[in-house]
């Protein structure tokens, strides 16, 4: 979402989905899993909307839906692809809206191929790389600078298009420099979009999803009567569109589908992300991931080394909110380095360490195999059973050093090197395992203050109830602590290789009650930020480069808006609107509704009464409405940006996504996205059949580790006999979470979900001759795992080219501690992953299926060598 | 209180004005004099832990113990209500499986031991001060690195945004590159 509209969090709020006409959930089980929030897709039925549930599972969602449509684990851009070619064929798109906010008209440079040319691949693909380079991808005439993702450098593009850096982002009146209104270019957006689209027919998706063409255009049909200026459409994810190798293509096909039907900026319209935890939106706005710096900014790379202007350079745009990269940089440095920071140093960005290419989680494992990882830390994590392929996770923890884990109760992980498969089937024996083992007890969000970001982007406060008990403590205290003691043991004088760095790092929070709790409402106020004189900042627009200003988050800059903690904001529903800005606080700028200026005509009027949110009060000069415009305030409908224009003077007054270099949304993307402009349908990394819509099998760009630990099933499987003959997709339950170590530890919870099970339909039942309630083994060339059988017409067998095609269904939420113990689906599955976001595939592999119990001990071991060595899948040390 | 009941029977109260027996007519002194448990117990507004719909949640505080957390009918959001989980978040925190003391277990060793909370955040503090200096990267390809090759972290999704700031600012700091969470997982 981030590289076509700007921002990587959802673009609307759960509330708003009760004024959609039409809502479509996909890669989601939302009723499950997001049962309270589902209240909303209710309303919506309520007043009359169409629920339109996509999913390979019969679930309770599909159970209230109007049209569910079964289609195949891992076919999910061949549908939303089929849409979009509907869409197009037959000119259903929401034309003023697609010529005047989206990319749709702007040509793109000669030299880019397309998939159809190249057998599945696009221009500039580079073998020894495994990627691709964006060079051909450029509008035509200028390059662009991507919102967000993995940035080609402004010098190499610059280099490759023959032009002067001082080129780039040449924006002529806000608009690219080529364009094409009437849309009818051949190398215009639109164009390419319909050529790249034009192979999935409705035949075309219902051979790949194993669907009805009627099943498929019902739902085509409806997103589209239920679009324009009178209607929208709403769209709702979760993991199962991000856990592929294809997940951020998934997510992109969702994105130009809703511009092209004009459905994002307005309400009852929006693509609404769902997350799995309280706080996974705000862990990845200030992130605990290593490739950002808190608000989207790019963590520095070697390869890129320079001062902080080639940074600024290299990572900011020059038009769009990006082009004030270095008020957001520098703030943060600021309020890192403090008074240490000033503007003849480079505000210490050198004390930054430098990224060398992916640190992200499973290459932290596969080191951790290799020995080079030597010390973890797993907080509020369970990685033994939450991560893909986690018998590889317990075996490369036997080769650490020192672990630290953090939780409420003993997990999976911390119990890895006494009581887990390996050491019952003797791979793992506990005396030769050499890792020192630390359990810290965690406070819970009862026994400490702190804000939560949630699906919508809404912070809100979680006030104290009562201390934590015993050793319990909460991060804040220990990170705190852990910081204030490695500076002491330190020392002034110490030699230590970057010293600096921790010496200088702003750290005195100040402490409060009989634990030397550090106060999270300082810490708050540190994101938020502060001017020259100390005072709060009321929003990032008063960020400044030259060092005055300081903030940890550019994006919350104004969480604690007049000296005020706005995520604690409570007014009840009951006194304000829908909307309900006075209830916690919703970055940017407390807007809920992104890219609302799109919710009014180029004119800046609403683009119908029913479907008023933001325009343009004339009398006031400024932009009124139901919620914060996601726009300057001030900036008229009409204004044209002057030549040579930066930053947001740059967008013109009818272009909504201010983050972008040319506040288009962007269909084709031509910067950001490493496996192609254009989403493409791949088959999964490890698929039953052959690709019927390219020569091209999987996603090219893919991050595959073939290594001991993590081989492949033959992939297709047709290619190889009948040893993984099944679809393999895996998902969670109401009564569970993630892991189970907040569920599994609950008495409750535990009855009522008190056992691992697998779902398969009567026909692969009778197949392999399964009994409801008896168990059954699954099988695939990592490890077994067994589970209780249940029977059930909520799968069904597919039909692809007159082959049946059978989906065993595992929640993964089991493993050996805990109330209720089961053997863990995660083990099951292969560390393959996407290659943008490094997301592994568990929504759709391959696996056996067997009656009765796995074997045990040493039998297990030796029926494991036989799959591996049957499949030709061993891989040797 | 009200005035004494003219029968004695609830059978025969039914009779005067409340025939479905659900009010005064079944009521005696006693139960009369009844309340809810949280009646007087302070209420703590908070929100949710598990998924990310973000539910607001009363925890009702007595005697320094949670006796109760339901769902906040003022959140806009949530409007009252839980799902299973959410509901279940008393019984989370007060968990039977819950630990309260720091565990180590040695290299080798074969149970764990106690270890008190200081001495154990002394001991990482010394774990991480050595692995650093041990795994150290100053350059790579001719760049300027300067980061840790040798340790790494996965957390932050079940976390508060200022616990997941310390982290990143602290690791930063450090050098410490390799920093997930479960957002990428």
């Amino acid at each position: 979402m981030g590289t076509s509209f700007g921002r990587g969090g959802a673009t609307t709020f759960q509330q708003d989905l009760q004024n959609a006409d039409c809502l479509l959930i996909m890669g989601s089980n939302m009723a499950e899993n997001h049962p309270v929030g589902f209240q909303w897709v209710m309303e919506a039925r309520e007043r009359g909307a169409t629920i339109i549930h996509v999913d390979p599972r019969f679930t309770r969602t599909s159970a209230v839906a109007d049209i569910h449509v079964p289609i195949r684990p891992g076919s999910d851009i061949a549908f939303l692809g089929g849409i979009i070619n509907y869409v197009l064929q037959n000119e259903r798109d929401f034309r003023e809206y697609v010529v005047n906010y989206t990319n749709a008209s702007v040509l793109i440079g000669e030299e880019y191929e397309d998939t159809e040319n190249l057998e599945g691949l696009f221009s500039g693909w580079v073998k020894d790389r495994n990627g691709y380079t964006f060079n051909s991808w450029q509008y035509d005439g200028t390059n662009v600078h991507g919102a967000s993702g993995q940035r080609e450098s402004q010098e190499s593009l610059a280099k490759y298009q023959g032009l002067n850096p001082q080129e780039m982002s040449k924006l002529e009146a806000g608009m690219p420099p080529k364009i094409d209104r009437t849309l009818k270019h051949p190398r215009c957006v639109y164009q390419i979009l319909k050529r790249h689209f034009a192979r999935y027919t409705p035949d075309m998706v219902a051979r790949t999803c194993g669907i009805s063409e009627e099943d498929f255009t019902k739902v085509a049909e409806a997103l589209c009567e239920n679009s324009g200026r009178e209607r929208t459409s709403a769209m709702c994810y979760a993991v199962a569109w991000t856990h592929h190798t294809t997940g951020v293509q998934i997510i992109r096909s969702a994105a130009i589908l809703q511009l092209l039907l004009g459905n994002i900026g307005r309400p009852g319209g929006g693509i609404q992300a769902l997350r799995g935890h309280s706080s996974i939106q705000g862990s990845t706005d200030i992130p605990t991931l290593f490739n950002l710096l808190p608000g989207y900014l790019n963590m520095p790379q070697a390869q890129k080394f320079g001062p902080l202007a080639k940074y600024i350079e290299d990572e900011g745009g020059k038009t769009g909110y990006w082009g004030n990269m270095d008020t957001y940089i520098t703030s943060l440095l600021k309020a890192w380095y403090g008074d240490h920071a000033t503007a003849d140093n480079d505000f210490c960005f050198a004390l930054l360490p430098r990224l060398t290419g992916d640190h992200s989680a499973y290459r932290s494992i596969l080191g951790m195999q290799d020995g080079a990882v030597k010390g973890y830390f797993a907080v509020g994590e369970n990685l033994a059973v939450g991560s893909a392929n986690s018998s590889l996770h317990r075996k490369a923890m036997a080769n650490l050093d020192w672990l630290v884990v953090r939780d409420f109760s003993e997990t999976e992980t911390a119990s890895f090197w006494y009581d887990s498969p390996e050491i019952e089937s003797g791979d793992l024996k506990t005396e030769a395992i050499g890792t020192e083992v630390f359990f810290m007890p965690a406070a819970s969000h009862t026994e400490k203050n702190g804000s939560y970001t949630n699906t919508q982007r809404l912070l809100q406060w979680h006030h104290k109830a009562v201390d934590p008990q015993g050793d319990a403590r909460s991060e804040l205290w220990f990170y705190y602590h852990l910081g204030k003691r490695i500076r002491e043991k330190l020392g002034d004088d110490t030699t230590e290789p970057y010293a600096d760095a921790i010496k200088f790092l702003t750290w005195d929070y100040h402490t409060e009650g009989p634990l030397d709790e550090p106060s999270a409402d300082d810490v708050l106020r540190e994101i938020s930020g502060w001017d020259a004189e100390g005072k709060a900042l009321n929003g990032y627009d008063k960020l400044k480069a030259d060092g005055s200003t300081r903030c940890g988050c550019w994006i919350y800059c104004g969480v604690y808006k007049d000296e005020q903690n706005q995520a604690a904001n409570r007014k009840p529903r009951a006194e304000q609107n829908w909307v309900a800005a006075e209830w916690g606080w919703a970055w940017p700028a407390n807007r809920h509704l992104l890219y609302n200026r799109a919710s009014a005509d180029p004119d800046g009027k609403p683009w119908s009464e029913r479907k008023k949110y933001v325009w343009w009060d004339e009398e006031k000069s400024q932009w009124a409405g139901y919620d914060t415009p996601d726009f300057e305030k001030t900036k008229r409908p009409d204004y044209v940006p002057p030549d040579g224009a930066r930053r947001e003077a740059a967008i013109a007054g009818t272009h909504p996504f201010i983050m972008q270099d040319d506040g288009l949304g962007w269909l084709f993307v031509p910067n950001g996205i490493v496996d192609g402009p254009l989403p493409t349908h791949y088959e999964p990394s490890e698929s039953p059949i052959g690709n019927p819509v390219y020569p091209q099998q999987s996603n090219p760009g893919a991050q595959r580790f073939p290594r001991e630990w993590n081989p492949s099933n033959p992939s297709p499987s047709e290619s190889h006999g009948d040893d993984f003959p099944f679809i393999l997709t895996t998902y969670r339950l109401t009564e569970h979470h993630t892991s189970g170590a907040m569920t599994r530890t609950v008495p409750q919870l535990s009855e009522l979900q008190p056992e691992m099970f697998c779902e398969v339909s009567p026909e692969l039942a009778k197949l392999r001759g399964l009994e409801h309630g008896r168990w059954a083994t699954i099988v695939t060339t990592r490890t077994a795992i067994e589970a209780r059988v249940m029977v059930t017409g909520r799968l069904r067998p597919l039909q692809l080219n007159g082959k049946t095609l059978h989906t065993v269904g595992v929640p993964y939420h089991w493993g050996r501690k805990g109330l209720v113990t089961g053997d863990s689906a995660n083990d099951l599955l292969p560390i393959v992953l996407d290659p943008n976001v490094h997301i592994q595939e568990d929504k759709a592999s391959t696996c056996n299926i067997l009656p009765g119990r796995r074997p045990r001990g040493r039998a297990f071991h030796e029926f494991m060598e036989k799959v591996r060595s049957d499949a030709g899948a061993e891989v040797t040390p | 209180m009200k005035a004494k009941p003219r029968f004695p029977w609830p059978a025969l109260r039914q009779l005067d004005g409340d025939p479905l027996g659900t009010g005064a007519a079944v009521q005696s002194h006693k139960t009369q004099a009844w309340t809810a448990r949280t009646t007087d117990a302070k209420v703590v507004k908070s929100v949710c832990p598990f998924c990310a719909v973000g539910c607001g949640q009363k925890i009702f505080v007595k005697d320094e113990r949670i006796i109760q957390i339901e769902g906040d009918e003022e959140s806009p959001i949530s409007r009252g209500r839980l799902c299973p989980k959410g509901a279940a978040t008393r019984a989370l925190t007060q968990s039977p499986l819950r630990e309260y003391r720091v565990k180590y277990r040695r290299p080798y060793g074969t149970a764990w031991e106690e270890l008190p909370l200081d001495r154990a955040m002394d001991m990482i503090a010394d774990r991480v001060i050595k692995t650093r200096r041990e795994t150290w990267v100053a350059d790579h390809e001719g760049k300027p690195v300067n980061h840790v090759a040798g340790i790494a972290s996965l957390g932050g999704a079940t976390l508060d945004n200022e616990e997941n700031y310390l982290m990143k600012k602290l690791y930063c700091a450090l050098g410490i590159v390799q920093v997930e969470n479960q957002a990428r997982l």
